[in-house]
């Protein structure tokens, strides 16, 4: 089964129809995606700025990490949650959805960037946890990171716009191929 | 009585720019939506912190002078973003019940925010300091949280009626 038949699949159900056919449900599930930004992406852009130097300098990374990571992870779970819950109520449109591929590139770079950090950076905390300038490795993992979750936030956003969607044809060669379109041939 | 004020927003040429442009509206809107992101690690890393959560080995005067340079800067961004996204649908807004309450909401945040949060989160801690936080602390971090939860939960509800 092509990943394309699993979402027609998918939005035959009677869960998928429901939730993309209720009155408040579906703007309750977005609305709950939207407002946890505040949490999550607050917390990883205080969590971002704190390792490049330009917030809360007095506080060591490491107790950043013990004390605002749980919230970025709290934060990211409901993400999760009403994301796939978003995807679950219009799943082929998104699937074929320049935005949502392009966040989910960059939501997988966000992730690597997370596991570099804690894998390869954060061991060595020892040497520079207390200092208000930290060192590149540091500094880059935060820029990339706020850079990163800019553009999440703004490729989701534009999922809702319609000026790529496969089913207004023609586009540009690109788009079909990166949105995964099938286009009849004329 | 507002609503020729109103006419007369949907008149201006910012509105119009918006309106005329396929990408304008939902690149501002993009923007209104990053800084919102920046206002929630402003004011939660201090609202937490008066709930007795998050960095509670620091005073809350501490991490409420460090973040509110980044909360000044980020309700600017989504006041100059929101201008012209208002500008382009004022209409739209006059008839809309989210609008009023997001405005409403938005003013009482501010208010609450500039007037008895700035007082309370400015205070030195008690030297000693008695307890990680006061009922009073946690009263104002919890009203805090609330009013902004209002204007962005109204602030999205605009765009559903």
């Amino acid at each position: 089964m092509s990943l394309l038949a699993f979402c027609e699949w998918l939005a035959a159900t009677d869960g998928s129809t429901a939730l993309r056919e209720s009155l408040f449900m579906y703007p309750l599930v977005e609305s709950t995606h939207v407002l946890f930004l505040l949490l999550f992406v607050g917390m990883t852009v205080v969590w971002d700025l704190r390792l490049l130097g330009l917030l809360l300098t007095a506080v060591p990374v490491t107790e950043m990490a013990d004390r605002v990571l749980p919230w970025v992870r709290a934060g990211f779970a409901v993400m999760i949650v009403t994301g796939v819950a978003l995807f679950y109520a219009i799943p082929v449109r998104t699937y074929q959805s320049v935005w949502f591929r392009g966040k989910l590139i960059f939501l997988v770079l966000a992730m690597l960037n997370i596991w570099y950090f804690h894998a390869r950076v954060l061991p060595h905390a020892a040497t520079w946890d207390r200092d208000a300038r930290l060192p590149w490795a540091v500094r880059r993992a935060g820029l990339a990171s706020l850079v990163l979750w800019a553009l999440i936030i703004v490729f989701g956003r534009f999922i809702a716009y319609n000026w790529f969607d496969c089913d207004i044809q023609p586009q540009p060669q690109f788009v079909n191929w990166f949105a995964g379109c099938v286009v009849p041939p004329h | 009585m507002l609503l020729p004020f109103f006419e007369w927003c949907e008149t201006l040429w910012l509105g119009q720019a918006v309106v005329g442009s396929l990408w304008l509206f939902p690149v501002i809107e993009a923007v209104h939506l990053l800084a919102l992101s920046v206002l929630g690690g402003a004011i939660l890393v201090v609202d937490l912190r008066l709930l007795g959560l998050g960095l509670k080995n620091y005073s809350v005067a501490h991490l409420a002078r460090d973040a509110r340079p980044w909360m000044i800067g980020a309700l600017a961004g989504l006041i100059a973003t929101g201008i012209p996204l208002f500008l382009s649908e004022p209409i739209k807004c006059y008839y809309s019940p989210s609008f009023w309450v997001k405005m409403n909401g938005l003013a009482i945040a501010l208010l609450f925010a500039f007037t008895i949060r700035a007082r309370i989160t400015s205070r030195p801690p008690a030297d000693p300091p008695v307890r990680n936080t006061t009922r009073l602390q946690m009263l104002v971090g919890a009203l805090s949280i609330a009013t902004w939860v209002t204007v962005a939960a109204a602030g999205r509800w605009i765009g559903f009626s």
